[in-house]
């Protein structure tokens, strides 16, 4: 990224990643995967690994996969966060190499939820 | 249930953006408290937004954060320096490192903020080498705000210059105070000094300081955005917004939980932390990690903020929630704790370095039995004696929960030292592992998974465990399928 001189350049830059983000939300699968140490400890790269290779098996193009830190959630690690186009994201736990396969096979293919999935149980403060 | 007994300002971006990329957070209004504060206010501004917002120190003591940046910006000096405390070390604590790991532009922003705030230059983060996710993603957002411009000289042409530098501790405990950890950061051994001076008139290399926790931090940048209206709107009357607690022990969810100041300990245990497993008993909670003390079942009522955790003997620590069951012993876990502060007391001050050995050899004696009635009224004295003594927080707070199970569990200690029974059925000298005759059908399971060959008995014939070669392992226990093998 270019160095930033001025508050109206920072405004600027937030809303092209505002709108970039956006566009993501709406055309594409969005896969977010929990990457804290102990998210990885519990097998979260596996799980990375596995969906992208299944998204390319079942060749699912629209897909964008993004890492994160804790979840939260750590009684059920790993956790992936996954939005289907213009939806609201799905959480999903206590992943493994062929429960995130069956993930891609059901829910990013044909939307149909498989699995553990998670309720949330917070309010996010979004700025 | 209300499933939303949550609110998250802290940890508010944490499993939402990638923390290794500087525009996810800028996406999120990232960057634009600093940007505003630097370009269109005064430092005076900052600080004013602050001490209305009521945000406390996260760490654990609870001071006004904006108070303690009021005391820093009013000394002048040729240099003053931000320290954020990421020294987390509490057993079971890990919400700095979720932060970190998860949301760390939200935290150097904040130190930016505070740097502006305060007229300080140079922030410093200790961090503890065991976190390396945690650095590494630090690091790298360091370097990418750096490259971006919004760290370094001249922030946004506003003349601001401010960096921030990593130094490593290497994991004493009593490196989070903050004393000690300013000595650790200049070198020395890590051991606390008396304040006065406070770090905010002399500390880093005896120049203004300011050290904030992560948590603490994590939430600046959400106040300067929202406004300290919104955020005094949140908590109770005293502890404003929201805290951090890490959820561990003998808990349905175990996780990382954000909650209002407020919210009672019976929402936390029951509608967010979905009770204890198997459907034990929820017997007691020790809060602020080895520095706090234990809520029971009693206090389910209790609404949690700083006030009322100390009024009953505990604190809020960093946020460490350990909880425990039916089947934990309270004297136990109290020498658990000692244990650990034992370890990790310095050794500068006497009643710390000696008094802490000695708490321990006494909770030790009663739960191999040997105790005698006098040790309770030793045990008090002596941990009274440490809390008013101690030379700094470590050691004021250590025998708290000695203090705090004594007065909630005075029948588990009196037990132990009366009868010579633990009624959870932990401390192992105290109990007898026996076979129900009635329900043994001298399968010979038990004694075949025994490991000190102690239990007799022919097959078809109700076996007998020899006591005085039992070592009380339990393996018999959990391979018996009649339910024929007790503790009592």
């Amino acid at each position: 990224m270019p160095k930033i001189t001025s508050i109206a350049e920072l405004k600027k830059i937030q809303g092209e990643i505002k709108a970039k983000k956006a566009a993501a939300a709406k055309d594409k699968i969005v896969v977010n995967v929990s990457l804290a140490t102990c998210s990885i400890a519990s097998g979260g790269k596996t799980v990375l690994a596995a969906m992208k290779d299944e998204a390319a098996k079942q060749g699912i193009n629209n897909v964008e996969f993004m890492m994160s830190g804790c979840m939260t959630y750590c009684h059920s690690e790993p956790t992936v966060a996954v939005a289907l186009p213009g939806k609201d994201a799905v959480l999903f736990g206590n992943l493994d190499e062929a429960g995130a396969r069956l993930l891609v096979e059901k829910y990013l293919k044909n939307g149909e939820v498989v699995g553990k999935v998670i309720p949330i149980n917070y309010t996010r403060v979004e700025l | 249930m209300d499933l939303k007994k949550q609110l998250r300002i802290a940890t508010r971006n944490c499993g939402f953006i990638d923390p290794e990329c500087i525009e996810d957070y800028i996406g999120v209004r990232g960057y634009e408290a600093l940007a505003t504060a630097i370009t269109a206010g005064t430092p005076a501004d900052v600080i004013d937004v602050m001490k209305k917002s009521g945000l406390r120190g996260r760490g654990g003591g609870g001071f006004p954060t904006g108070t303690k940046w009021g005391f820093a910006a009013a000394n002048t000096a040729d240099q003053k320096y931000v320290v954020m405390n990421a020294d987390e070390g509490d057993p079971g604590a890990f919400m700095d490192r979720a932060v970190l790991e998860g949301d760390p532009h939200s935290t150097v922003e904040a130190m930016a903020i505070c740097g502006y705030a305060i007229g300080a230059s140079i922030g410093v983060v200790y961090i503890r080498a065991e976190y390396p996710l945690a650095i590494k993603r630090l690091v790298k957002a360091i370097d990418d705000a750096r490259a971006s411009g919004l760290l370094g000289k001249n922030i946004l042409g506003s003349g601001f210059d401010f960096d921030i530098e990593l130094k490593y501790g290497a994991g004493a405990f009593v490196c989070g105070e903050e004393t000690g950890l300013i000595r650790s950061m200049e070198g020395q051994r890590g051991e606390p000094y008396t304040k006065p001076p406070f770090p905010a008139n002399s500390g880093y290399w005896g120049k203004p300081t300011i050290v904030n926790n992560v948590e603490t931090f994590a939430n600046i940048p959400a106040i300067m955005v929202k406004g300290s209206d919104w955020f005094s709107s949140i908590g109770t009357e005293k502890s404003k917004g929201t805290k951090v607690f890490a959820l561990a022990g003998k808990i349905v969810n175990v996780g990382l939980i954000e909650v209002p100041m407020g919210i009672t300990l019976g929402e936390i245990i029951f509608e967010i932390g979905g009770g204890c497993p198997d459907g034990k008993k929820f017997k007691a909670v020790q809060t602020g990690g080895p520095s706090g003390g234990a809520l029971t079942f009693k206090d389910v009522d209790v609404p949690i903020d700083y006030d009322n955790l100390i009024a009953k003997g505990s604190m809020m620590g960093s946020g460490g929630m350990v909880v425990m069951d039916e089947d934990n012993c309270m004297v136990d876990v109290a020498k658990f704790f000692l244990d650990f502060t034992m370890d990790e007391t310095c050794g500068k001050c006497t009643p710390c370095r000696i008094g802490s050995k000695r708490l321990y050899e006494l909770l030790e004696k009663i739960t191999l039995g040997n105790g005698v009635p006098a040790d309770l009224d030793k045990l008090k004295m002596l941990a009274t004696t440490i809390k008013d003594t101690a030379l700094c927080g470590l050691g004021q707070t250590m025998p708290n929960p000695v203090l705090s199970t004594m007065a909630t569990f005075a029948d588990e200690y009196r037990a132990h030292i009366y009868d010579k029974k633990c009624p959870s059925g932990v401390c192992a000298n105290l109990l007898e592992i026996v076979i129900v005759p009635e329900k043994c059908i001298g399968c010979t399971l038990c004694a075949r998974v025994c490991p000190v060959n102690c239990i007799a008995g022919k097959v078809k014939e109700v076996h007998v465990i020899d006591q005085a070669a039992c070592i009380k392992c339990g393996a018999c226990i959990d391979k018996c399928k009649f339910e024929a093998i007790v503790k009592q």
